[in-house]
């Protein structure tokens, strides 16, 4: 692999993690007229009871000297970009005064969990089932699957979870209907609360799946057919070798390539929809954590996940580039 | 109209999105008939928490909205929001796919860079972040444009690399060298091959300006006053409904969104089939 390429990516990540965070840093400014400081203050004393504008004036000054309000713009917008590069994303408004970054790293394994098992099951399941509908030798009945799994496909992740929700969870209970473990247990090493964790993750992933295996197949069908029709088939066939032998190791680590980089593009959109599942279940995840946020206006916490979330996804795109010539030897970035 | 009815024939899933379209519209104009919209879709229309009857056909939520006359607003609502979003998107794809592919050189290198950064970037995410800092003002026309504002690049990139293939085309050279200028090449001799790539981009972006929409509704970024399909979600999650046990007040919705996705997805393919009828079916 060509150095200058890696280099190349490097910059284009380092370019998403800026414009994520002057995003980040301008548009909230943009919003005029607006003074949330003082906002924050009115409504807080107003919960006190006791709404005054006393003093109101001195306590906006020190809080805004306290952020780094009364900076310049330019001396601010460094500062962010460094705090940010540090991944310091300031604290939460809604638990302060706890750093954002504790927030979403207490919610990140729950969103890491269900998002990698159920991408990687419907990747493998979508891959193998697209693969055997185009292999003619395979039995036809795999056909009729397309267009119902098309159907799931086209609906969003989170209106498949309301309807498992209410036939799997309320109706015949066979799943809890929401968390991510049963309230009163605490979480622990233990195989037994390890049991109940993936109890709690099925339904959740059940929807991600059912709704994201289509694409997968349909996506992978379409390769196997252009394929079958290159020479290398032919002559392989001609050979007498097996036909799992060409099922596998010609076909489908041929057609395998374009399935990844698909997986590469639609990473973004599956995290998305995942966080919706996440709010619909009331699972712990960073969805939620942002669902929340939203709910209480706890702006720190929004915009620190955002930026989290897009950095995260650029380094993951970046390591799937960096990937490729392994999975696919034509691909040398020369 | 004959001729339309058996190109169907040949083209089943362009038919059956077409026929999903029709019957929602049928349920949107019977709702129509049936109540004064301004008043049954919003709060304290009707007596809450009632379950599908004759009289309330679809139920009633918790505040009050009788489900039917929402549905319809919901779904014109929605609609709207989407096809606002995905005309603008597309608009401003197919003038940069234009200029970058037409013109090409640096103007074409920006253009493309800048769509490939911004296709990487989850566009839901960024649009949480616009939503969040103009939600005090939230109305459905604001919640389209700042949807629009991330649903050109697709469009750009597609119209690009059709523009990029027809140039090379001979009738186009023959153009060309019959003296034709840009802008008549553009619009005599592009425009009209691209059309039905423009229906299909279309289709497309409007899929996706409803997804983000009812996305970041659901979140409970939309405009909080408006019965829409989105906001409607929001509600049902908000008030744990499913775990009350009412059914119907997300089966409406649910049902609803089905058929809209169901219905764009099938008329995308069955568009794409029109537009390249070499390509193989897909459903």
């Amino acid at each position: 692999m060509r150095l200058t390429y890696v280099f190349q990516r490097v910059v284009l990540l380092l370019a998403i993690m800026w414009m994520a965070a002057s995003i980040n840093f301008v548009l909230p400014r943009l919003a005029t007229g607006r003074d949330p400081i003082r906002e924050r203050i009115l409504s807080e004393s107003a919960r006190g009871g006791g709404a005054t504008n006393i003093g109101m004036t001195e306590m906006v000054a020190e809080y805004r000297k306290q952020f780094g309000l009364d900076e310049p713009l330019p001396k601010q917008y460094v500062t962010y970009l460094w705090n940010t590069l540090r991944f310091d994303l300031g604290k939460s408004l809604s638990n302060y005064p706890k750093p954002v970054m504790r927030l979403i790293s207490e919610a990140l394994p729950w969103t890491l969990g269900i998002v990698t098992a159920s991408t990687l099951i419907s990747f493998t399941l979508g891959t193998i089932l697209g693969a055997l509908i185009a292999w003619p030798r395979a039995p036809r009945i795999l056909q009729y699957t397309v267009p119902f799994l098309l159907t799931l496909s086209a609906v969003p992740f989170y209106i498949l979870g309301l309807i498992l929700i209410y036939f799997f969870a309320f109706q015949l209970k066979w799943f809890p209907i929401g968390g991510g473990y049963p309230i009163g247990t605490i979480p622990a090493f233990t195989l037994a609360f390890f049991g109940k964790l993936v109890y709690h993750a099925l339904l959740p992933s059940l929807s991600m799946i059912l709704a994201s295996t289509g694409g997968w197949a349909l996506g992978m069908r379409g390769m196997m057919v252009t394929i079958q029709g290159e020479d290398y088939m032919n002559y392989a066939e001609a050979k007498g070798l097996p036909d799992r032998r060409i099922f596998f190791g010609y076909a489908i680590r041929n057609a395998l390539l374009p399935q990844t980089t698909g997986l590469a593009l639609s990473l973004g959109h599956i995290v998305a929809g995942a966080g919706l599942v996440e709010v619909v279940f009331g699972y712990p995840g960073i969805g939620s954590l942002l669902g929340e946020s939203i709910t209480r206006f706890d702006y720190t916490t929004i915009y620190g996940i955002v930026f989290f979330l897009i950095v995260s996804l650029g380094l993951v795109l970046f390591i799937l580039d960096m990937l490729y010539p392994l999975i696919d030897p034509r691909i040398s970035y020369e | 109209m004959s001729g339309f009815l058996r190109y169907l024939r040949r083209n089943p899933s362009l038919g059956v999105g077409i026929a999903v379209f029709l019957l929602l519209f049928a349920f949107c104009a019977i709702g129509w008939m049936r109540y004064d919209l301004a008043k049954a879709a919003y709060p304290l229309a009707a007596p809450a928490n009632r379950p599908p009857s004759l009289q309330y056909p679809l139920g009633t939520d918790s505040q009050g909205r009788e489900l039917y006359a929402v549905m319809v607003v919901g779904t014109i609502l929605t609609l709207r929001i989407g096809f606002t979003a995905g005309l603008i998107g597309l608009v401003i794809g197919t003038v940069l796919g234009f200029v970058a592919a037409y013109f090409r050189g640096t103007v074409d290198l920006v253009i493309k860079s800048l769509v490939d950064i911004l296709l990487t970037i989850p566009g839901l995410l960024i649009l949480v972040i616009i939503a969040s800092a103009s939600r005090t003002s939230m109305n459905i026309n604001l919640l389209a444009l700042i949807i629009a504002s991330l649903a050109w690049m697709g469009p750009t990139r597609n119209i690009r690399a059709q523009v990029l293939s027809l140039r090379e085309r001979p009738f186009l050279q023959a153009a060309r060298l019959s003296g034709m200028n840009s802008v008549e090449i553009i619009f005599l001799e592009l425009m009209p091959n691209l059309l039905p790539y423009l229906a299909a981009s279309l289709v497309g972006s409007v899929t996706g300006g409803i997804f983000a929409s009812l996305g970041l509704e659901a979140l409970g970024l939309g405009a909080m006053r408006e019965p829409t399909l989105g906001m409607t979600i929001y509600w049902v999650i908000y008030y744990s409904a499913l775990i009350k046990g009412m059914w119907w007040w997300a089966a409406a919705p649910v049902v609803v969104i089905v058929m809209i996705f169901v219905g764009l997805f099938t008329i995308g393919a069955g568009l794409d089939e029109l537009a390249n009828p070499r390509t193989r079916r897909v459903v």
